[in-house]
């Protein structure tokens, strides 16, 4: 009997392994459709069915009567009630590309590795005695068929052993045939499917047996059921509500529904089929729970173990085949859960423990590139054993002895723990990592407390006087009885403490303490995450994809480049006419070329938005914010740069303009200067050589050349005065004398000293004595200075055959003179420049510089006024205009 | 007969050393002050020899030069150029402008008497 069962056993699990191998090259080939049903998505939750619930659901129903029904109330409620949480939680599971529950936490707090740990930590402590409870499961049940030929614990270990390591083998395999924990192991999930039709065939077909074969049909079998002592069990109301929510919790929070509820879902309207089919599988498999109770009670002696009813009712009845049929549904059940559960643990462990201490301790700090697959495939692989070998470890040192159901029970509210953080990261934007934090741990100590560490019996891990009197004799801290409060169930009491401090040490950290930006950007998007991911699409096919990569690429790179770029890609294929598959290192090359324009994270987020037929996560798009912010940064530097260079190159040009501006003038200037010099030099010279070397000249002729020389040596001084004078002016370093005096009295020295030459020719000149009682208060001799100069200009060029200059005084808010005479006056053209220096306008005979106005100026200038040419006034008229504040009205 | 020296220069004591000078060793000297009338004073009557300042009144020395320069009748004749702007770029200027000799002031009278002669002696 045992061979047979050992080989129906092995074929069956070859039968599995070549499902999942034909699921997973139905994938490659891409004839996934089928595999993508709701069906098996609806039918792969079942390994919520462990062979807790397939053995244990019977022996609950003879134990505590109805009670096991809240085990499959609770997850109808999630599916039918809360679908809306699910389908969140399917959002953002795909947007987000979480691949665990512990990834959900930390992605939602911040990316948070210590709260990743935390959850793994707790999900492994959760999820260990559940394996050992599979494989007792099996183990058990092999037992049974053993009875007689084998039963030592040795070779209960053994049978163990063996099936914890095809456990392992199957889920290495088909776990981690994908780098991408978040692709979907359609090998795996088929297989599941397939184990989940067995179990519900074999505990129906049991239940059939029982009721039809056995009772003699339906009411004979509710007219048992009515004499048994499973009627007369009372409902506990408070231990019901209880036991669904905690269920409806675990439901959630359950590393393995998880995995198949989230990570392994393909199509979020999935979820519409699940609501109504799960139930429904939920449903068949609690049918026959009681009438098998009640017939296994009736029928099998006394104090037979009913949490193996379901084999051994058709055992004793002598229907091996069924009884075989039936260990094949137990089988399937546990198989399942420990694949899934191992898969779920396997990448939390792997993500969240080894690969950062890998990272940080052999990776020297490497990025994340190619070398890096096979450590995370290996880290995986070797996670899985662990957690595998871990379940195994738990059942030889357990030994095996608990009832199955009080392990299910605690487990589940141990993850528990983890529905306050998660509900409240995907509703509550104002959840924080510190909130997330201080309740988790406040919840998993609590649990750790009042219910994982008593149930392994008092006196094994607490000492028995806490249990019974409190730690140190303190009556409140009782694990069983916390705060006094003893008188509900310890199972509730556990459940509800540690929930209460959870959720409350949850809300209030959260609303004490401030989230930083990450979070704050996270939480928006799991809250929000409606608004801002797109409809999810489906499987859109190969084709779409490839065009979709050549108009993005086309864009990008431009039409020429993407084109080449993807014929030799196709060539490289052996296509010719179509577009190139997007194999891996295909998107690889095209990553690489799309990084070059548009940098590296922010192609490798189309790449994902296109292949991966998913949103962009918040990583991605830290990433390109990083890459456009560095971008604008730089480019908004080159324009303050490239604005900076124009404005200095303006300036320059300026400078340099100015520069030869001022050059050309030097040049004029020295020119002019050498030119003044120059000609009364030439005379000097050239008289003083006829004087010296001429014998025999006339007296006279000495004289004139001797008084010539001493004219010019005379002009060549008033010529380097004047240009000192200048120079002093034009610098600026001009020291001006004010002292107070009448305007009349500056005219009258100006008209001594400039209205006659030296021959005695004299300039007539008029003025209006009466107007020019002003006193001033300014340099006067600058004044006069300029004052000789006018006068002597219309002495010197008034070409009038009778020269006349009137000089007419009128004060209003300035004070203006002007000096007007009567001769021809100064061509238009020269009225420009007579200003400027060495701008003489009529002949040499005047024997001036040119620079006697140019130094009027500057001193007008200086005392604050301004002198100008004064047009249409018939002769040369200047107009001089004094400030206000200088004259002062005569008393 | 003597020979016959045209001067057209604006300073009425430079004019005067020169037609002193000149007259001393026998030529004839003929002034004029004025640029704009030099070209049509030189076309009535070409000289042997012409002393040209640059500035002047109304017409530079260098135009009178270019001009004369173009006229079959005065373009051999040798110019004597004078400058009170010693400077390259000058001298360069009346090169160009097709000068004969080219001199600074001030001057020597040795010196200009020389560069008379030689003007002279070439011509004759």
């Amino acid at each position: 009997m045992l061979n047979t069962l050992v080989f129906v056993c092995s074929a069956y699990a070859l039968f599995l392994f070549a499902i999942a191998f034909a699921a997973e090259r139905a994938a490659m080939r891409g004839q996934a459709r089928w595999l993508r049903s709701p069906i098996v998505y609806t039918l792969s939750l079942s390994i919520y069915c462990t062979a807790w619930t397939f053995y244990g659901a019977v022996g609950s129903a003879v134990r505590s009567g109805f009670e096991y029904l809240t085990i499959y109330l609770g997850p109808s409620l999630v599916l039918i009630g809360w679908w809306w949480i699910l389908r969140k939680l399917v959002r953002i599971g795909r947007s987000q590309r979480i691949t665990s529950v512990a990834d959900l936490i930390s992605s939602r707090y911040g990316k948070s590795n210590l709260l990743a740990v935390g959850v793994t930590i707790l999900a492994v402590v959760g999820t260990t005695p559940y394996i050992a409870l599979q494989l007792q499961s099996v183990t058990l049940s092999f037992e049974v068929f053993g009875v007689g030929d084998i039963a030592t614990g040795e070779e209960q270990g053994h049978t163990a052993l063996w099936v914890a390591a095809g456990l392992a083998l199957f889920t290495v395999i088909f776990g981690t045939r994908n780098l991408d924990a978040n692709e979907r192991h359609n090998g795996v999930v088929m297989a599941i499917a397939v184990e989940a039709v067995v179990k519900l065939a074999a505990l129906l077909a049991v239940g059939v047996f029982v009721v039809w074969g056995l009772s003699g049909g339906v009411s004979e079998a509710l007219a048992k059921i009515d004499a048994s002592s499973l009627g007369q069990w009372q409902i506990d109301g408070g231990r019901w509500v209880g036991l669904m929510m905690l269920s409806a919790a675990a439901f959630l929070c359950l590393p393995r529904i998880f995995q198949v509820l989230v990570v392994e879902n393909e199509n979020e309207t999935h979820l519409r089929t699940a609501s109504w089919a799960f139930p429904l599988y939920l449903g068949l498999m609690s049918l026959f729970v009681v009438p098998i109770a009640v017939i296994g009670l009736e029928m099998l002696p006394e104090g037979s173990n009913p949490d193996l009813f379901v084999l051994t009712v058709p055992l004793s009845q002598g229907r091996d085949g069924l009884a075989v049929l039936s260990f094949l549904g137990g089988f399937s059940s546990a198989t399942s859960m420990v694949i899934v559960a191992a898969i779920a643990l396997s990448t939390m462990v792997s993500n969240h423990v080894v690969m950062p201490l890998w990272l940080r301790y052999a990776g020297g700090g490497a990025k994340v590139s190619g070398d890096v697959r096979g450590v995370v495939l290996l880290a995986r692989r070797l996670s899985i054993i662990g957690v595998v070998m871990l379940g195994y470890l738990y059942y030889r040192l357990s030994g095996g002895g608990a009832a199955l159901a009080s392990i299910g029970l605690v487990s589940f509210a141990g993850l528990a723990q983890i529905l306050p953080a998660m509900l409240g990261g995907i509703f509550w934007r104002g959840a924080s990592r510190l909130g997330a934090l201080v309740g988790l741990t406040l919840g998993f100590g609590c649990w750790g407390y009042t219910l994982f560490l008593p149930s392994f019996g008092a006196g094994v891990f607490l000492p028995e006087a806490w249990v019974t009197a409190g730690p140190f004799g303190i009556g409140w801290l009782r694990p069983h009885a916390l705060f006094g409060i003893d008188a509900i169930d310890p199972l509730l009491h556990a459940v509800f403490w540690s929930l209460a401090l959870n959720t409350g040490g949850f809300v209030l950290a959260s609303l004490a303490s401030f989230p930083g930006p990450l979070e704050r950007l996270q939480g928006a998007q799991f809250v929000n995450v409606f608004e801002h991911s797109a409809a999810p699409r489906s499987w859109t096919g190969r084709v779409a994809q490839a065009e979709d990569l050549m108009i993005m690429a086309q864009r990008i790179l431009g039409a020429r480049d993407a084109q080449r770029l993807f014929e030799r890609e196709a060539r490289r294929q052996g296509m010719t006419d179509t577009l190139p598959a997007p194999t891996p290192s295909f998107l690889e090359t095209l990553e690489r070329e799309l990084a070059g324009s548009v940098g590296a994270a922010t192609a490798h987020a189309m790449v994902g938005q296109i292949v991966g037929g998913m949103s962009v996560s918040v990583e991605d798009l830290m990433a390109v914010a990083d890459e456009t912010a560095q971008l604008m940064e730089y480019s908004a530097r080159l324009e303050a740069q490239s604005q900076e260079l124009a404005r200095t190159a303006a300036q320059l040009r300026e400078a340099n303009a100015k520069l030869t501006r001022l050059s050309v003038q030097k040049d004029a200037f020295l020119s002019q200067i050498s030119h003044e010099l120059r000609t009364p030099m030439t005379s000097i010279r050239a008289f003083s050589e006829i004087l010296r070397d001429t014998t025999g000249l006339a007296p006279e002729d000495q004289h004139k050349y001797s008084s010539i020389i001493h004219d010019e040596a005379i002009r060549l001084t008033r010529l380097l005065d004047d240009l000192l004078d200048l120079s002093v002016l034009e610098n600026g370093q001009v020291n001006l004398n004010l002292r107070e005096g009448l305007l009349s009295d500056v005219l009258d020295r100006a008209v001594a000293a400039a209205a006659a030459d030296e021959h005695g020719a004299r300039l007539r000149i008029s003025r209006d004595p009466a107007a020019e009682q002003i006193w001033l208060n300014t340099d006067l001799d600058r004044l006069s200075q300029v004052f000789i100069n006018l006068v002597a200009n219309a002495r010197k060029y008034c070409d009038a055959t009778r020269p006349a200059l009137e000089i007419r005084v009128h004060s209003s808010d300035r004070l203006v003179i002007d000096f007007v005479d009567n001769g021809t006056g100064i061509s238009l053209e020269a009225q420009d420049v007579i200003f400027e220096k060495f701008s003489r306008v009529s002949d040499q005979k005047a024997g001036g510089a040119g620079l006697g106005l140019a130094i009027c100026r500057q001193i007008v200038t200086r005392l604050g006024g301004e002198i100008s040419y004064l047009k249409g006034q018939g002769g040369a008229a200047f107009r001089v205009v004094l400030p206000a504040d200088i004259a002062m009205a005569a008393e | 007969m003597s020979k016959r020296v045209m001067l057209i220069e604006d300073e009425p004591n430079i004019i005067e050393a020169i037609s002193f000078i000149l007259s001393r060793e026998g030529l004839s000297v003929e002034t004029h002050s004025d640029g704009t009338t030099a070209n049509d004073k030189l076309r009535a009557s070409t000289p042997d020899l012409l002393i040209l300042d640059v500035m002047l009144p109304g017409k530079s020395g260098y135009d009178i030069l270019r001009e004369l320069r173009e006229e079959a009748g005065t373009a051999e004749l040798p110019v004597l150029m004078l400058t009170a702007r010693g400077q390259t770029r000058d001298r360069e200027m009346a090169e160009r402008a097709g000068v004969s000799a080219f001199m600074t002031k001030p001057f020597s009278n040795a010196e200009m008497l020389d560069q008379v002669r030689a003007l002279m002696a070439e011509t004759s």
